[in-house]
């Protein structure tokens, strides 16, 4: 067996806010072998991005990460800062939602580019320089030699994300976490994001979280998706048997209430009723029962673990099947 | 014969003076938001306003409400001229246009309770109810919307995104309006919530005979709800058509790569998909370019593209396409 290039166990994160502690993630469990790409998909307050600022160590001031992550088998949860900077850009890199706020206003690409390879890779400058137009062509950024030079606001959302994306992959990282990376762009852009991120999983190798609320775009790129809700996995399956066999009754709601643009005729969409959970007062039990139509009695009480169902496959739901209760 | 559009919008015109730029005055920039628009809205219709951004359908959203000057053309309101009538009997057909927006929470005053958010307009528009019988309006209309009636003292804070749209819903029909205009209206909201307004707005539509102009860049949710859909870029109509050819059978190039660049939530379809990828990215709406605003993105662009913008012509019933070379994906 080959080492995961991710191994989190037991994953933790908790806010500490004046109005109490916030569970953001509650004993989260996964991994991401070599080459492979992880989507991870939750709504808003899922926990599916706090997994990964605990990773990263970019957790808010207020926030702590506790249990265990290991980037090729070393752990990286709790070392001192300069140690995990050795792993934080030249092993694993991140790219964000919004490239403008993550990319510095008042450095050119130039210079935020080559300090990334001076620092983790003792490059000198012109050499740095070097190695960075390659690889802003090798995202398809026209005329590279010549944008280097630009500052961040000079280049369209679509360009910024490519500058983002080259950036991450300075480094050879062999993960890469992509956070809604297409998520603020229009989306004939979002389709060449898509294509160019597919492109480089083919000729990199390198490993992928994808992490989105949009399953369309995990469907594309993602080997394995894994369902998060109220800070819990609660489904985990190859991208195929989460979208054509969903155990798990929040995945199979998620999947029935979105319109799709291939299908015709009118049919009223199915909902998942009620709200998305409140983190600071979630429900006892399954998390999700208050809002699962397959819900008993049960489930208010008993909170589900995390189980296995077949082969690479996992569910939290006490439920051996879908529609075994009407 | 099709009924008598409710709302007929003929060569409509938004410009925004963008102010001199440059030493010694320099030249005026001109934003051509919506440039030259025409459609009509049939009564209980909904028509769904489709593009990217910067394409301008939020500015003509507002801008067939009245709620930006407009530079040229003609919004006609079951036969009359809204630029004709004066501010007060402008006043009294608001009644019946309303609007909801993106952001549910930033459009509801956070110091208003939800029973008096709700109200507003309804007092504003009959000022002689009595209190009770305001009271008993607005509480029917949560009930209609979804909310439960005891929560009507509650501030919107105390709401989550999806029942705040439900409060802006309830706040735009209270007056029982023709038309809504809903701008965005769930894009912010979470996947599963987005099912519930959706079906939601169905529902009242059905029910009130409502017609809406629903606009969203999501082009599945457009397709799901709407019967004809506009689909625009920086400012001009590239295509519209019903619901079903407009996807099934799209003839502009830009239709047809926008189509193809959603994502399908099926892994086999979407990794088997050739998809049409526009290169480039969207020209500036200050700088369009000349002829046909899409022939710097398009893979059938001719010399003939930069010279002339294509009218806007039938190919069939209810399908108008402005291309050149308008046809069929393989064609």
């Amino acid at each position: 067996m080959t080492t995961p290039v991710l191994q989190v166990s037991d994953l933790t994160t908790t806010f500490w806010t004046p109005e109490g502690d916030v569970h953001a993630v509650s004993d989260v469990s996964f991994h991401i072998d070599r080459g492979e790409t992880l989507g991870i998909v939750g709504e808003s307050g899922s926990g599916k991005s706090q997994i990964f600022m605990s990773v990263m160590g970019l957790l808010a001031r207020n926030g702590r990460a506790s249990g265990s992550v290991r980037v090729t088998g070393e752990e990286i949860l709790g070392v001192p800062l300069n140690r995990l900077n050795q792993v934080r850009g030249a092993r694993m890199s991140m790219i964000f939602q919004d490239p403008m706020t993550s990319l510095n206003p008042y450095l050119t690409v130039r210079r935020q580019m080559t300090e990334v390879l001076m620092t983790h890779r003792g490059m000198n400058e012109s050499a740095a320089a070097k190695a960075a137009i390659d690889m802003l062509d090798r995202v398809q950024i026209p005329e590279a030699g010549r944008r280097i030079g630009m500052y961040p606001h000079e280049f369209s959302g679509g360009m910024r994300q490519r500058v983002m994306i080259a950036m991450a992959l300075l480094c050879g990282p062999e993960l890469l976490i992509a956070d809604e990376p297409t998520t603020a762009l229009d989306v004939t852009v979002q389709a060449q994001i898509l294509d160019l991120l597919m492109q480089l999983k083919r000729d990199t190798g390198m490993a992928i979280a994808l992490i989105t609320h949009d399953l369309g775009v995990i469907a594309g790129l993602a080997d394995r998706v894994m369902v998060m809700y109220g800070g819990r996995v609660v489904e985990e399956a190859s991208a195929r048997d989460t979208f054509k066999r969903p155990q798990h009754p929040y995945t199979e709601g998620l999947l029935k209430s979105m319109p799709r643009l291939d299908e015709h005729g009118v049919k009223r969409l199915e909902t998942i009723g009620g709200q998305p959970p409140n983190l600071q007062d979630l429900p006892g039990g399954c998390t999700f029962h208050p809002r699962c139509r397959y819900a008993v009695a049960r489930c208010a009480v008993e909170r589900p673990l995390l189980r296995q169902t077949d082969t690479g496959r996992a569910k939290a739901c006490h439920l051996d099947h879908l529609g075994d209760v009407a | 014969m099709s009924p008598a559009p409710l709302l007929s919008v003929h060569d409509l015109k938004v410009h925004f003076d963008i102010g001199r730029h440059g030493l010694l005055g320099g030249h005026r920039h001109v934003l051509k938001a919506v440039d030259g628009i025409s459609f009509d809205l049939r009564p209980g219709e909904t028509l769904g306003l489709v593009g990217e951004s910067g394409c301008g359908k939020s500015t003509l959203g507002r801008a067939i409400l009245r709620l930006l000057p407009l530079r040229g053309g003609r919004t006609m309101w079951l036969g009359q001229d809204l630029a004709r009538l004066d501010a007060e009997r402008m006043r009294g057909l608001r009644r019946e246009m309303q609007i909801i927006f993106q952001d549910p929470l930033a459009s509801l005053n956070p110091r208003m309770t939800v029973g008096q958010i709700i109200a507003e307009p309804l007092i504003t528009h009959q000022p002689n109810l009595k209190t009770a019988e305001v009271k008993n309006r607005v509480k029917a209309m949560m009930a209609k919307v979804g909310l439960l009636p005891n929560q009507i003292n509650r501030y919107p804070h105390e709401f989550s995104g999806g029942q705040c749209q439900r409060i802006g819903i309830a706040r735009a029909i209270i007056n029982e309006p023709k038309l809504i205009v809903c701008d965005e209206p769930v894009s912010a909201l979470d996947v599963s919530i987005q099912a519930q307004i959706v079906n939601l707005l169905m529902d009242l539509q059905a029910e009130m005979g409502l017609s809406l102009i629903f606009i969203s860049h999501n082009l599945a949710v457009v397709r799901h709800i709407s019967h004809r859909v506009m689909v625009l870029y920086l400012g001009k109509v590239m295509e519209i058509a019903d619901r079903d050819s407009l996807y099934a059978n799209p003839l502009h190039p830009y239709t047809q790569a926008l189509n193809s660049a959603v994502p399908v939530p099926d892994p086999d379809i979407e990794r088997a998909k050739q998809r049409l990828v526009l290169t480039g990215d969207l020209p500036s709406p200050l700088n369009p370019p000349s002829g046909c605003p899409f022939r710097t993105r398009c893979p059938k662009a001719t010399g003939i593209c930069a010279d002339v913008m294509p009218p806007l012509e039938s190919v069939g019933r209810d399908h108008m396409v402005a291309c050149h070379h308008a046809g069929p994906i393989s064609g």
